[in-house]
């Protein structure tokens, strides 16, 4: 059996929504070089809908898919839904990952939710009451 | 096309290993402890096997035991000399920070029971020194364990030298040679090794047998209990086969290797000099003093798993001590053993040539790694920082 399932690989070779926005309106960057992932996630954001999403990662095949997925999986969707994004429905819109590798996937979940974090501290009035 | 260049990992095994295996899978299958001419056909096998091996060592045939392979042969190896030191009073082995776990795990257990280790220092260039081994032995070491070759690196260590010092200060000295065997000479008298582990899958002889070299003053320890196979040292029906593909291929290997590493040592050169043209990049542990095939680097601001499978899309096979090939969150431990710090250490590749290896090879392995590297760059928010300043570089 491969290590990754063909959707997994699909995604690592051909990866969506690679670089960056220079003009994001959010930005985040999780995981760190000691444990060997990095995702940074660019966002672009306009009214209630996440309009462009791009990536970069430093890491192995199954974070730099999860990346990929995790873009696919928000981009043109309301940022509500990006809100709500898990690492399980990004690992699941992989056909799954190894156990050893989900936290690849939690990196994806992370790095959107770091970039909606960055969004919200510059744009308070758009926050919703929780 | 493929291209295989992981040789450290495991070797294709010969012709003569496979077609001497064949006659004892098909014909002569008896069991070597049977007393009928079949049986004593398969005993008398195996013990011209046990001769040849134990001339490529320069060994005693009755100082073999043949094991399931390289791990097995470590485990047992340390074991038994830390028993023979447990019943002198003397509890200290000392042994290097990047050896195979083999070998470290074993360490890491004896220690629960008892046993201080003293790792030494293999320094940037993947080095034991002798004068620091010399000032680590004390009237309690009853072990020094250093391998010949590291699997990683390649770094060949000086086992004369190490082996002398252990015989003069009457300390038992044990080497894992399982990367050296077959691919460097090695004479266990000249060198003063008084035991040795080896593994067939490592020069083109099958998986899964190994041998034990050890002198009668380390008396074995069982780690197998059973019958009376291998004069009662390791219990269990011979493998045969294995045993016969381990003796030819090790022949075949001994009998070219002056030539086949002269020609790897060439191809590696050109290897090394390529891939030091990419920027940012370190060739990892000592350039003269390494194994013929063996080309290990880091390359700044990428992660290793994901050069690995760009590369097997290439047809290229090789590997990495990165955390995520691993399956651990640390890099390779015998990478921080020389100092690479873990974002660089996650960055690695390990490129080991076989004996067939041809220039075109070698540079289509340069081209597509230099193209792999800057493409996973160019998408590597590590790297951006690099580049425009933000982070320094290390490489
Ligand atoms: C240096 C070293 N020691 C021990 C081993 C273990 O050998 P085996 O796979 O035969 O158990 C290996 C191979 O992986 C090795 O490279
Ligand atoms: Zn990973």
């Amino acid at each position: 059996m491969a290590l990754y399932s063909e959707k997994v690989m699909e995604h690592f070779r051909n990866p969506r929504n690679v670089g960056v926005i220079e003009d994001a309106d959010g930005v985040g960057e999780v995981g760190n070089a000691k444990c060997g992932d990095i995702m940074k996630m660019y966002l672009k954001i306009d009214g209630d809908t996440v309009t462009d999403v791009k990536f970069e990662t430093f890491g192995c095949g199954s974070a730099i898919a999860s990346s990929s997925m995790a873009t696919e999986l928000i981009k043109g969707k309301p940022v509500a839904d990006a809100m709500k994004l898990t690492n399980k429905a990004v690992a699941e819109a992989l056909d799954g990952l190894p156990a050893y590798k989900m936290h690849c996937s939690v990196l994806a979940e992370e790095a959107i939710q770091s970039a909606l974090a960055d969004y919200y501290a510059k744009h308070p009035e758009k926050k919703p009451a929780t | 096309m493929r291209i295989y260049a992981d040789n450290a990992a495991t070797t294709k095994p010969s012709r003569a290993a496979i077609e001497a295996m064949l006659p004892y899978l098909e014909e002569e299958y008896g069991n070597p402890s049977s007393l009928y001419t079949l049986g004593q056909r398969a005993r008398e096998a195996i013990e011209q096997a046990r001769e040849e091996v134990a001339a490529v060592i320069h060994a005693d045939p009755r100082d073999i035991t043949f094991t399931s392979g390289g791990s097995e042969a470590d485990n047992q190896a340390i074991r038994s000399a830390a028993e023979k030191g447990r019943k002198a009073g003397k509890t200290h082995i000392i042994s290097t920070a990047f050896e195979h776990h083999a070998v470290l795990h074993t360490l890491n257990r004896l220690e629960k029971e008892g046993f201080r280790v003293t790792l030494l220092d293999v320094h940037e260039n993947g080095l034991v020194r002798p004068d620091e081994l010399d000032a680590a032995i004390c009237d309690e070491t009853c072990l020094v364990t250093v391998m010949t070759a590291n699997n990683e690196i390649g770094t060949i260590q000086p086992i004369r030298a190490l082996g002398e010092l252990c015989a003069r200060r009457g300390v038992p000295f044990h080497t894992d040679a399982v990367q050296a065997v077959g691919h460097l000479p090695i004479d266990v008298d000249a060198d003063h090794i008084d035991m040795l582990s080896a593994s067939a899958h490592k020069f083109h002889g099958p998986k899964g047998v190994g041998f034990l070299y050890a002198r009668k003053k380390v008396p074995l320890v069982n780690l197998i209990d059973g019958g009376a196979q291998e004069r009662g040292k390791r219990a269990g029906t011979e493998n045969v086969p294995a045993i016969m593909g381990m003796a030819a291929a090790l022949k075949e290997s001994a009998a070219r290797m002056d030539g086949d590493a002269e020609r790897m040592r060439t191809l590696r050169d050109r290897l090394i000099t390529g891939l030091r043209e990419i920027p940012h990049s370190a060739l990892n542990g000592d350039a003269v003093k390494r194994l013929p095939g063996n080309a290990n680097f880091c390359f700044e601001g990428i992660e290793g798993e994901s050069l690995l499978l760009l590369l097997d899309d290439r047809g290229i096979c090789a590997s990495s001590g990165s955390a995520c090939t691993s399956g651990s969150l640390d890099p390779s431990h015998v990478l921080l053993a020389i100092g690479r710090v873990h974002d660089v250490a996650h960055g690695s590749l390990r490129l080991t040539l076989g004996e067939d290896a041809t220039e075109e090879e070698v540079d289509y392995i340069v081209r597509n790694v230099r193209e792999v590297v800057e493409y996973l760059r160019g998408f590597s928010p590590v790297w951006r920082d690099l580049v425009s300043g933000k982070a320094n570089f290390i490489l």
